[in-house]
């Protein structure tokens, strides 16, 4: 086990144990080891590395530490910045869980119940990935590729996360069986680029990776009025929610069956328009 | 003295602050639970233990071709693999019928029945040696569906029909001039104690076992395991380890044999300690329920009749399911007078889990399928739901459908009364974390409608249809120090508070030591369940109190030459009441007086082949009031408050009292809402706290108490009737009825999902 305390020793230690286990919060991968599905033969933990755990604006833009905890996600002069993002933090598990549980853990899972990431989908997320040899950046729907996998190569951690700031309101919603500790069932992010002019939705749990709602985010981008602020009609509305429902692919679970789940997201993403944009 | 203590929420101030009864006294170990100091089964240690694991079947329903152990036994480290021909003694256990096999031999009936178990170095080594563990498995089509159990071949050489009760009460011609008819479903609940199956035991020299095991009766459990290793009972002494809750979970045995065996077999001690999954199959779980009704009643509203017929899934094997069938079939009218019923209460073996004991055994489900019908009648009668209840509610002196007259306490009406009158302190909310969906965001206060409801219930305490239930405890006083010896197994209801209380009360003692539960040192107190312990061995506690006060006053008045009747025990102090003598219980008690007794309560009966008997000793009643919130677009919902009032007969501790009336509330919202052991062709879906959801901080209410209603029991030590039941039985029924008054929807459905709700579904 190294316990790294820089970027650099992380590296290393991830290049001369290229099977090692990265550990930051432990809350997914420790119940995996526990289950008996994770064979332990190095771990590298990151949870003390300085350049993972800070954040800072660059321009328009803000650089995310992968190894910041929910808790950090949540403080005011972040969440002003990236309100979804923390509306989604506080949506994840317990206190416990918020002060443990990292950015960079979730999206290294891969899940498509993983809270953050239809926030980084709707906000074109962009991931730096490090490893001994080098950097590169991946886009989030190229670096998570289907059910808890992703193109994360051996020797290799997530640094940081990019995304915009952006002018407009931002909505996270989650729909889960119980009133908080709960996997998601369904979730939507809904973020407005007042100045792009564009709504971007990203939707969680209703397929295998992460998913835009592109051609409904075509549609209501189409029939908002920018300039004059009135909100949609009933029947754009009814338009956009359909069209978010036929993004989706979503499956028959113990945690809810695949009618819920289309007829839930297609209710959330008139709420979260509505929130965001007003209704008629 | 009789009354309603009508109280604010936080229940019954203490009087004094005294240590007697009727005093908030703090519990002993209540600081060391909440600062972690508390040593729970799974703290067990022992420098040369070993520790042992389980191989389970991965199939409901499967024949055993073979089961190679020859790599496990070879890994460094492994010191046993024992299996079925391994048993030494009876090779099947069970609590009413020795049916549960303890190694599967031929067949595997449910899905996580334990095959093979291990002792080795680590738990790691255990592991391995498991997986190296190779079954063949000629696997047969599960038997999944209770409807199907009794006309499909036997899955077990005891059949498919563990029991049929067909009860018919007064006269079966009569029809009532208004019918409602619902079938009503209730799915699988866990008892979800947060302390998983764990224990240690330990080699005797010459050939016994001693075991520590978190468990509800000792002594039933020494009993069967003695012969399933086919030792004299006295051979095998248990010891209560603490115990992490309990809820009838721990009535069936679970790794006892398996432990025993694995020390004995290697001679050294042995723990284990089973995994949350591990947990989910290694115990039983409530019986899912399907339940039909036709309720008759006159157009005034006074009921006639009622007809169920009652399929309850009893799983792979028996356990405490004759008794669960019993109660269910015994109180499916609910709490109300029914001249003429005609009930069928019919429990089946099938390939799904093993159900049992789970905390109100039986009356929950009929609870949930009676109070539905009530509203339903109320509706067909345009008539209060309320008032209906009102109308019909049971009393002293009224027959049960089982033909009993009750001759104890029945405050019924009182209950009623009391949680309808209650203020509701609810408001509209309007941060989106109070309304449903809570910490998602997913509603404004626009998407909520609000539904409120009552639903009353009531049980039987203690075992009953002629079962001898006793309870056996000696006390010794010495030097002024009451030592309390009773084998009671403490799984959270807090019976170490009230020996100490009832010690103090009876003879006026400061310091009481309650003395390690074991078989070892007294005969049995019977079971932590059927909210029995308090009157049961609360009554023996205080009827062996009572012999000591006697002799003591007895040697005193010998010793000193004065009247018996002028001696009474007062702070410490044996005195005339004449004033003139004065003698300290130390010294008085320097030569020590001892006494053992046993307690019964009132004998009961069988119930006869129509079902109708004076099978039960005493009843208690409760009422629930929920108010919820329903957010109809997602079918998310908030429970908003709970407001309960409960027949108790005395409070005998207050603190106490309202700890059972919200906890068992907890366990009512969650089946209400969220709870459900999840199957699909006999195997859990859903065997981790990741999916099996109980109720949060954000899930459970504020729970009102709006009265305890105190009317001593004959009988009953001190008139306290047992408290740990009903709060689970009324508060499931009332949080779904009020679901329903939200919605307007029939939701005969518990839990009532998220999806019932926006298609209205849930259709039984
Ligand atoms: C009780 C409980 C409740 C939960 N509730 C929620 C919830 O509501 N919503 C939700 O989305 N999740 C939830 N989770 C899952 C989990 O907490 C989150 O996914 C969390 O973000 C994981 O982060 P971590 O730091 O703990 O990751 P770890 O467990 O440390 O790691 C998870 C995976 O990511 C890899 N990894 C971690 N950091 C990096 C990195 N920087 N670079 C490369 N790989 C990395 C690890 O190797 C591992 O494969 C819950 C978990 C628990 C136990």
């Amino acid at each position: 086990m190294t316990i790294a305390t820089s970027l650099e020793d992380a590296c290393c230690a991830l290049a001369s144990h290229p099977d090692a286990l990265v550990l930051a919060g432990g809350t997914d991968l420790m119940v995996a080891v526990n289950r008996g599905d994770l064979p332990v033969h190095h771990v590298v933990a990151i949870g003390r590395v300085p350049e993972l755990r800070g954040w800072r604006r660059e321009g328009d833009h803000v650089r995310l530490g992968a190894a910041l905890t929910y808790t950090d996600l949540l403080q005011p002069d972040l969440a002003v910045l990236q309100p979804a993002l923390a509306q989604a933090a506080r949506s994840v598990g317990s206190p416990q869980i918020r002060n443990t549980g990292t950015l960079g853990g979730n999206v290294a899972t891969g899940s498509p119940a993983g809270d953050t990431i239809p926030v980084l989908a709707a906000l074109d997320a962009v991931l730096e990935l490090r490893s001994a040899s080098g950097t590169r950046e991946m886009r989030l729907d190229e670096f998570v590729t289907g059910v808890k996998r992703t193109a994360l190569e051996g020797g290799e951690l997530i640094e940081a996360i990019r995304v915009p700031v952006l002018d407009g309101p931002q909505e996270f919603c989650k729909v889960g069986t119980r009133n908080a500790m709960v996997i998601s069932v369904v979730s939507l992010a809904l973020v407005v680029d007042r100045s792009g002019r564009t709504v971007r939705v990203g939707l969680g749990s209703v397929a295998a990776s992460p998913l835009r709602a592109t051609e409904a985010e075509a549609y209501i981008g189409g029939h908002l009025d920018w300039d004059g602020g009135r909100p949609p009609s009933a029947e754009v509305v009814d338009r956009f929610t359909e069209l978010v429902v036929g993004a989706t692919s979503p499956i028959d679970d113990h945690r809810g069956s695949a009618r819920y789940r289309r007829h839930a997201v297609g209710v959330l993403a008139g709420r979260a328009l509505a929130r965001a944009v007003g209704a008629a | 003295m009789s009354g309603t203590r009508t109280t604010d929420r936080t229940g019954v101030a203490p009087r004094t602050g005294g240590p007697g009864i009727g005093e908030s006294v703090p519990r002993p170990d209540g600081v060391p639970k909440v600062t972690g100091s508390f040593a729970f089964s799974s703290d067990l240690w022992h420098d040369r233990m070993l520790w042992g694991g389980t191989l389970r079947s991965p199939h409901p329903s499967a024949r055993i071709v073979s089961v190679d152990i020859g790599a496990a036994v070879t890994i460094t480290g492994v010191h046993a693999v024992l299996l079925h021909d391994d048993v030494p003694g009876s090779k099947a256990y069970g609590l009413e019928h020795s049916d549960q096999q303890v190694l599967a031999g031929e067949v595997v009936r449910h899905e996580g029945e334990p095959v093979a178990i291990v002792a080795a170095d680590h738990p790691e080594t255990v592991r391995r040696a498991l997986d190296a563990i190779v079954v063949e498995y000629e696997v047969v089509d599960p038997l999944t569906d209770p409807a199907a159990a009794e006309t499909a071949p036997p899955i077990h050489p005891d059949g498919n029909l563990i029991r049929r009760i067909h009860l018919r009460h007064g006269d079966q011609q009569v029809v009532g001039e208004v019918q409602v008819e619902g079938t009503y479903e209730v799915g699988m609940q866990d008892q979800a104690f947060l302390g998983p199956e764990s224990g240690m035991a330990i080699p005797v020299e010459g050939g016994g076992v001693d075991l520590y095991i978190a468990t509800q009766w000792l002594h039933a459990d020494r009993d069967q395991v003695a012969a399933c290793l086919g030792l004299r009972p006295e051979r095998v002494r248990l010891t209560l380890a603490g115990v992490g809750g309990a809820f009838g979970a721990r009535e069936d045995l679970s790794m006892h044999v398996h432990l025993c065996m694995l020390a004995m077999h290697t001679g050294r001690p042995v723990k284990m300690v089973y995994s949350r999954e591990e947990s989910f199959h290694g115990h039983v779980h409530r019986h899912p329920a399907r339940m039909w009704y036709r309720h008759h009643a006159d157009r005034d509203g006074t009921l006639v009749r009622v007809e169920a017929s009652l399929l309850l899934d009893g799983g792979a094997y028996a356990s405490s399911s004759s008794a669960v069938i019993a109660n269910a079939t015994c109180f499916a009218a609910g709490p109300y007078r029914v001249p003429s019923a005609d009930i069928e209460g019919v429990v089946v073996r099938t390939n799904n889990p093993p159900c049992g004991a789970m905390r109100g055994f039986g009356a929950v489900q009929t609870c949930f399928a009676h109070e539905a019908q009530m509203d339903l009648l109320a509706g067909a009668l345009g008539m209060d739901p309320v008032e209906l209840r009102l109308r019909n509610v049971l009393a002293t002196g009224d027959r049960l459908v089982t033909g009993q007259a009750i001759t104890g306490t029945a405050p019924g009406a009182e209950v009623i009364r009391t949680c309808v009158d209650h203020p509701s302190a609810a408001s509209i909310a309007e941060d989106p974390m109070a309304l449903p969906g809570g910490a998602g965001r997913t509603a404004d206060p626009a998407h909520v409608v609000r539904g409120e409801a009552l639903a009353v219930g009531f049980k039987n305490l203690m075992f009953s249809e002629g079962f001898d239930d006793y309870s056996s405890a000696a006390c010794r006083l010495a030097d002024g120090v009451a030592t309390i010896t009773c084998a009671c197994a403490e799984v959270g209801q807090g019976f170490v508070t009230l020996v100490q209380q009832i010690a103090h009360e009876v003879l006026g003692v400061q310091e009481v030591v309650l003395e390690p539960a074991s078989t070892e040192t007294i005969g049995s107190a019977g079971s932590t369940s059927a909210s029995r312990q308090t009157w049961m061995s609360g009554g023996a506690v205080q009827k062996a109190c009572e012999e000591v006060r006697v002799r003591l006053l007895a040697r005193v008045a010998d010793e000193h030459g004065v009247e018996l009747d002028g001696l009474v025990l007062v702070d410490g102090l044996v005195a005339s009441l004449t004033g003139d003598l004065r003698v300290d219980l130390v010294s008085a008690t320097s030569d020590p007086i001892h006494a053992e007794v046993e307690f019964r309560h009132a004998p009961t009966f069988p119930l006869d082949e129509d079902g109708q008997g004076d099978a039960h000793v005493s009843f208690a009643f409760s009422a629930h009031r929920a108010i919820v919130d329903v957010d109809v677009g997602l079918g998310l919902v908030k429970v908003v408050e709970l407001t309960t009032s409960q027949d108790v007969g005395r409070v005998l501790n207050p603190v106490q009292v309202v700890g059972q009336l919200e906890g068992g509330a907890a366990q009512g919202v969650g089946l209400a809402v969220m709870e459900e052991v999840q199957l699909s062709d006999g195997r859990i879906r859903n065997a981790s706290f990741t999916d099996y959801l109980v109720p949060t901080a954000l899930d459970m209410p504020p729970v009102e108490i709006a009265a305890l209603i105190e009317q001593p029991e004959p009988g009953a030590p001190f008139g306290a009737k047992g408290v740990g039941e009903p709060p689970s039985i009324t508060s499931t029924a009332a949080v779904a009825a009020a679901i329903r008054a939200a919605t307007g929807l029939a939701l005969p459905r518990v839990p009532v999902r998220p999806s019932d709700i926006v298609f209205g579904g849930g259709a039984a």
